[in-house]
Parts: C-alpha cells; structure tokens; sequence
C-alpha cells in the first residue's frame, strides 16, 4: 500500500497546473444555468482548449486520440482541474464518459474514425437515450422498438432524462430488436443523429427549477444500420462495459467540490457563532472523516483499476457512501443558514455572511436529493452489493414482459 | 501510488488468518468467557513467536521492521477473530517492556484521561492477566505493578470476553516514557483498534450474510428480501470504507508527507468504530429472536466494539479533533 506519487506524476501535476494558471484566467463567465446554447458553447470552448494543449481524453487508449495516461494521471488530472476551479465537463459528459469509451471499445475502424475525434476537440455533443417512462431502474424492460426495414431501423418509442438533449448532435440510443420479452437478450445499443426526422425533444424542469433533462419522442425514427455499435441485441453488454468504466473515477470532481462546501459551512458557522455548539463542531468533524474516507476508497478504486485495467466493485460501494455523505453535508449547510436558506438568492451576502456561497449551499441540497437517484438509485445499488459481492439471492423478475402487458389493470401507469 | 496492498502484506495477512484460525477458533475463544483471566498464554506466546507485537519494532531491536501499514493488516485479522486481551497495548509496548516483542509478557494500557464525564474511578481491562500496565497521559507513560493496585472487580463487564477493574485513584507509577511516544502511542493505538474493529465489522457481515442465506421464512432464504438485503449491503460498504480509511491512515503514518497522521487516525478510529457498532447491531437484527440469544455469537462481536470504542478516542473526542482541522478552537470562537 502506498499513496506517494512518483516524480513523474508531479511533473504531470505541475504542468497542469501551470497550464490552468494561464488558461483559467482568460474563459470567459459561465452562462446562466438556463442558457443552454450559451451552455453548450462554452463547455465545447473549454473542450477545445482541453484538446489544443493534449489534455483532452486523459484516459482514452492513443488509438482512440487520447493521451493514454495512467489512471493515477487520470485521478490527478481531475483532482488539478476541480481545485483549480476548472469548468466541469458539462454536456460533453455523455460524450466523454458514456458513448466515447462505448465506441472505443466496440465500435467498427469506421466508427471509432468518425465519431470519437468529433468528441475529443468538442465539436459534437452527445446524450443519452437509455432510461424510459416504464424502464427505470428495470433497464432490461425498455420498450422503445427498432424493426429492420432494409438498410435502416424504424425506431418509434420514448425515452425520458436525456440530459442536454437540446443541445446534443447524436444520442446512444438503447432500442429493442429482439422480442418484446427478451430483456437483456434483445437491446441493441444506436447511434442516433438529433437531427432525424420524427425526434421530438419536450424539456422537463427538475425540483431544483433547473431544465438539463428532456423526454425524447421518437415516432417512425429511421438510424442506418451501420449506426449499431456491437452486435444486434448485444447492446446490453455493449452499455455493461462502459457503465464500469464510468463508476471508477467520474465523481472526483464532485468530491473536492464537497470539501469546499464542508470548509464554507464552517466558516458559515463560525461566523454565526454556531461553531460554539459541541453538535455542530462534531457533524462536521464526522463529515470531514467520511470525505477522507471516501478519498481513500476513491484512491482504492484507482489502483484496482490501474492493476486489472477493470474498475473493480469499488465504484458501488463509492456511489452509495458518497451520496449519502452528500445528503447529509446539504442539510448540515441547510441547517446553519436558517431562514436565509428559504431562498436560492444571496441573502446572506447582504447580512455579513461575506463571500459565502449561500445560493450554492441552497442549490446543492436541492440538486443533492437527485444524488441518491440518477445512475441507479442507492436501493438498485444495494441490491447490487447484496447481490454480486455478497451472494444473496437476486430478486424475482415477472415471468414475461408479455405477462406483464397481458394485465393492463396492474401495470405501471405512465411515468408522465 | 498504488494503494493496493503488495503481495507480501496479502500473504503476511493470510498467515496470521490461518494462525488465528487455528489457535483461536470461536469455540476456544469461548471458553474464557466470564472468567478473570481470558489471555491464553500459550496462545499469547504463539502470536508473539509469529511477530504480531514485534512487526513494527526495528529489525536491529529484534523486530520484524515492518510499519503500521503491516500492522493494520494483520490487526484486522485479529479482530476477527475476535481474540480477547490487551493486543493493542502490548504491541505498543514492544521494545519498551521486555519480553512484551516475544509474548511472553502481557502488557495492559489505560488512558489516565477521566473515564467519562463527571467519572473519576477509572476502568481498566484485564487486570488478573497483566504483568504490567502502562499508564497514558499527556506527560507520558508510566509503568505500574498490577499486584501493587488497589482495584475492585466488576462483576458484570459488557463484554464477557473484557474482565474489567475500577481504580479509584489513579496510580503514579514509574515513568518509562516521555510525551512523545505518548502522542504517538495515542495516534498509532487508535490506528490499530480500528483496524480491530474492522475485523470484527467484516466478521459481522459474513456471519450475517452465511445467515440470511441458510434461513428460509416465506418460503424464501430471507437474503432475499431487500428488507434483509440491505441491512447487509450497509454492512459491507460501511466496512470498506472504514478500511480505507483505516488503511490510508496506517499509510499516512509510514510515509511522510502523504498527509497528516493524526487527522487521518482520528477519522479512521472514528469510522471504524461506527461501523463495528453499527454492524454488531445489524448482525443481531438479520438473525432475528436467535440474535438476540448468548448462544448465537453476534452479540460478543457487538459488545467488543463498544468496548473498543471507548479506547484511544470516543466518537465525541474524535469528532472535535477533526472539528479543530477545519476551524479555529472553539474557546476562540466564543
């Protein structure tokens, strides 16, 4: 077990460092969080700027244009970036952590030459078409249909938390094409161009007022079939593959930033006077232990990766803790600021609260409640641990999808 | 960086699992429950003769010279294991107390730091099995005779494998050390109790787990319920997490400049001992009526962690430590 970097490590880290010193100062204000042309065009800048220096795609292989970097550079790259205040990767996410790496490990010559450079510079953005109205944490239940017509698939369905999807250019679209009750036997995994004929975007608004997921509607969609990425019905290990990847260093970034929002609590609190309460000064004394501690598992998580080349089990254990942590970090916050906290505006700012961020501190613990939702709920992840790590017995699944719709009276009623 | 433990320190743990897996098994661990004296001599010896309390020591006092890393490893195991007598105290005291390195001496510790609020008779552990005891304060650590000691025996300790004395006045002793090695007994004493509690938290998920699968109700193993799954699943990441946490700690202390020690101690202990805790009680809930009988041995896992859990830090001590990272003194800020 070790933790000390070697010196080429901390060249790397240095001259990354110097790097963000001389380009952080110049970007340009973030646009509001509504704005998302604005939104798009400035995360995509700060893409290119990525590219132009050779830090973009720290973790793709050299063949897919990447840096190839270790992962320990990979873990420094976003531990420099998040201290430095850099720009999150912001609706490149799909594109970077999702389809990228999905293309790199099972898309054709042709499509890793077509699609992947498009990523790396910021030139097109994707989104994700995976979860629907009645396929949520049952993934494997996705209804949306692709029947082969000639060279095409005729797509028609529906797909729901399509994150940036206004903006996006192309969609990894998980379709059905094999028979309404093969579940993981019958997905295939598309490349789905937003521009198609028949893709109708509705914008949905979040409890946290914030508008980055939408509903897609697809109604007669036609995809050329040479846009399928693996086999047909192979798309569930296709997505498998890249959803381990995703999990080993993705909230690196999110972790320091909660760091930051345990350090302005307590200055908060401080200032407040509230740090005379024993309770106060020992909640965040726990907190500031489990974010340790989860610093650690992350540091775990990497080395396994960096052993195997497979992310390891670790991720899981690291989404359901962190989340967790998270939530509670938002109420201690929440807590501190009292009726100031009623209202995402910097009333604390008028008060002598200074340069605190009590708008962010507001808008975490709002934003934080989806934490413990998105990318499989904590209950799907513990069935996960249960499951797979510990061995216990998997939980029932219906008989058939095709039972399920025999019984229209029991079934789920549309999400919408 | 890699923070995967090398080969070495996997197979040095896998020889001290098959070691207590052969001289402390749960059955002979069980025999001393409730009686004075739970220290196993022979026993005792043969975890010395395998390096357990010499492992830090310096290879030219005698010692195997490996660090904490090792040593956090190899406590796990012995937590496990569920091993009862003072193994923290007598690792520590390696090199100062003679023949502590080989087993041949059991050495005891106490913290002169008061008992609890408002408490002033101290409580010590295994007294009837000392050869000597070590008293912790802030001016540094002093030796006493446990003849010598005016001590009355509880009659009932929580745990039955923890005989426990009070003290009503607080020995002087012999000093032996000076405020330094006191600082970092106190860092590396809490380093190595977590690692114990970590031990015993994994200990806890398995036994709750083997069960959960093997108990049917409804028809069904009730592992499979996620009422009962779960339960389990928390148990198993509060236990990694904690063990990193524990692990980076250890690290933290081997190897200079990684980060500061004492923070990373102070948290480990207090994770460390949630999840031990919190993992006893999950272990008596996922066996239902059956955990809650002295014959089951979840409870002996349960009550060991609260034991720990009063040793080199308590969750309040720890938290303000931490605290005092992140913010000036509180007496500043009143």
């Amino acid at each position: 077990m070790d933790l000390r970097t070697t010196d080429a490590e901390e060249a790397f880290r240095g001259d990354l460092r110097r790097w963000l010193g001389e380009v952080l100062p110049d970007l340009p204000q973030r646009p509001a969080p509504s704005d998302w042309p604005g939104r798009r065009a400035y995360d995509t800048h700060w893409q290119r700027l990525l590219f132009d220096s050779g830090y973009a795609g720290i973790d793709w292989p050299v063949e897919g244009g990447g840096r190839g970097s270790t992962p320990v550079e990979e873990l420094i790259f976003k531990e420099e970036l998040a201290r430095a205040h850099a720009p999150y990767v912001g609706v490149n996410f799909v594109g970077l952590l999702h389809a990228g790496p999905t293309v790199i490990a099972e898309g054709t010559a042709e499509q890793r030459q077509r699609y992947l450079p498009p990523i790396l510079r910021g030139d097109e953005v994707w989104c994700q078409g995976f979860s629907e109205p009645d396929a949520g944490s049952d993934l494997a239940s996705l209804r949306t249909r692709a029947v082969r017509d000639g060279d095409d698939y005729v797509i028609t369905g529906s797909k729901i938390w399509t994150s940036h999807a206004e903006v996006a250019d192309y969609c990894e679209l998980l379709v059905r094409t094999g028979a309404e009750d093969s579940r993981h036997r019958g997905i295939s995994w598309l490349i789905l161009p937003m521009d198609t004929p028949g893709v109708d975007i509705r914008p949905l608004r979040t409890i946290a007022g914030s508008t980055e997921f939408a509903e897609l509607f697809l109604d007669e969609v036609r995809v050329p079939v040479t846009n399928r990425v693996g086999d047909e019905n192979d798309g569930w290990r296709v997505t498998m593959v890249t959803l381990s990847f995703e999990r080993g260093t993705a909230f690196v970034g999110d972790l320091l930033e909660a760091v930051e929002l345990l350090s302005a609590t307590v200055t908060l609190a401080v200032r407040t006077g509230a740090w005379a309460d024993p309770g106060v000064r020992r909640q965040a004394g726990h907190l500031r232990a489990e974010l340790d501690a989860l610093w650690a598992l992350t540091r775990r998580n990497v080395s396994q990766a960096a052993r195997t080349g497979i992310p390891g089990m670790g991720g899981t254990y690291f989404k359901l803790a962190y989340t967790e942590t998270r939530t509670r970090l938002g109420e201690f916050s929440l807590s501190l600021l009292g009726r100031a906290g009623l209202a995402a505006d910097d009333l604390a700012a008028t008060d002598g609260l200074g340069d605190l961020p009590a708008e962010t501190m507001v808008e975490d613990w709002l934003r934080g409640i989806s934490l413990t939702i998105a990318a499989g709920t904590s209950q799907i992840q513990r069935n996960i641990v249960g499951e797979r790590i510990l061995g216990l017995p998997k939980e029932p699944v219906a008989p058939t999808a095709a039972a399920a719709a025999a019984a229209p009276a029991t079934a789920a009623a549309p999400a919408r | 960086m890699d923070f995967e433990p090398t080969e070495s320190q996997v197979d040095l743990a896998e020889g001290v699992r098959r070691l207590c897996a052969g001289r402390f098994s749960l059955e002979k661990v069980r025999a001393f429950e409730q009686v004075d004296r739970v220290v196993d001599r022979a026993g005792w010896r043969a975890l010395g003769e395998a390096g357990v309390f010499s492992l830090c020591l310096a290879e030219e006092a005698g010692g195997v010279g490996l660090g904490l890393a090792e040593a956090s490893l190899v406590f796990e195991e012995l937590g496990r294991a569920m091993i009862p007598g003072p193994l923290v105290a007598t690792h520590l005291a390696a090199g100062l107390i003679d023949g502590a390195d080989d087993g041949s001496v059991v050495v005891g510790l106490v913290d002169a730091l008061p008992t609890g609020p408002g408490i002033t008779p101290m409580v010590v552990e295994h007294l009837a099995d000392l050869d000597v005891l070590l008293v912790l304060s802030d001016a540094g650590v002093a030796a006493v005779d446990p003849h010598d000691l005016e001590a009355d025996a509880l009659a009932r300790p929580l745990d039955p494998l923890t005989p426990l004395w009070s003290v009503a006045s607080p020995p002087e002793g012999t000093p032996v050390a000076g405020p330094d090695i006191a600082a970092w007994w106190r860092r590396d004493g809490a380093v190595l109790t977590a690692a114990l509690q970590i031990g015993s938290a994994a200990w806890c998920t398995d036994l709750a787990v083997d069960y959960a699968k093997e108990r049917r109700q409804f028809g069904r193993p009730i592992g499979g319920f996620q009422a009962v799954k779960h339960l389990c699943a928390d148990m198993a990441v509060r236990t990694e997490l904690a063990r990193c946490a524990v692990q980076a700690a250890a690290v933290t202390v081997d190897q200079p400049g990684v980060g500061d020690p004492d923070l990373a101690a102070a948290g480990a202990k207090l994770l460390a001992d949630d999840a031990a805790v919190a993992n006893g009680r999950s272990c008596i809930q996922v066996h239902g009526g059956m955990g809650f009988t002295w014959e089951v041995p979840a409870h002996l896992a349960f009550k060991r962690a609260r034991v720990r859990a009063t040793q080199f830090g308590t969750a309040d001590s720890l938290a303000e430590t931490l605290a005092a990272s992140l913010a000036p003194s509180a007496a500043d800020v009143v």
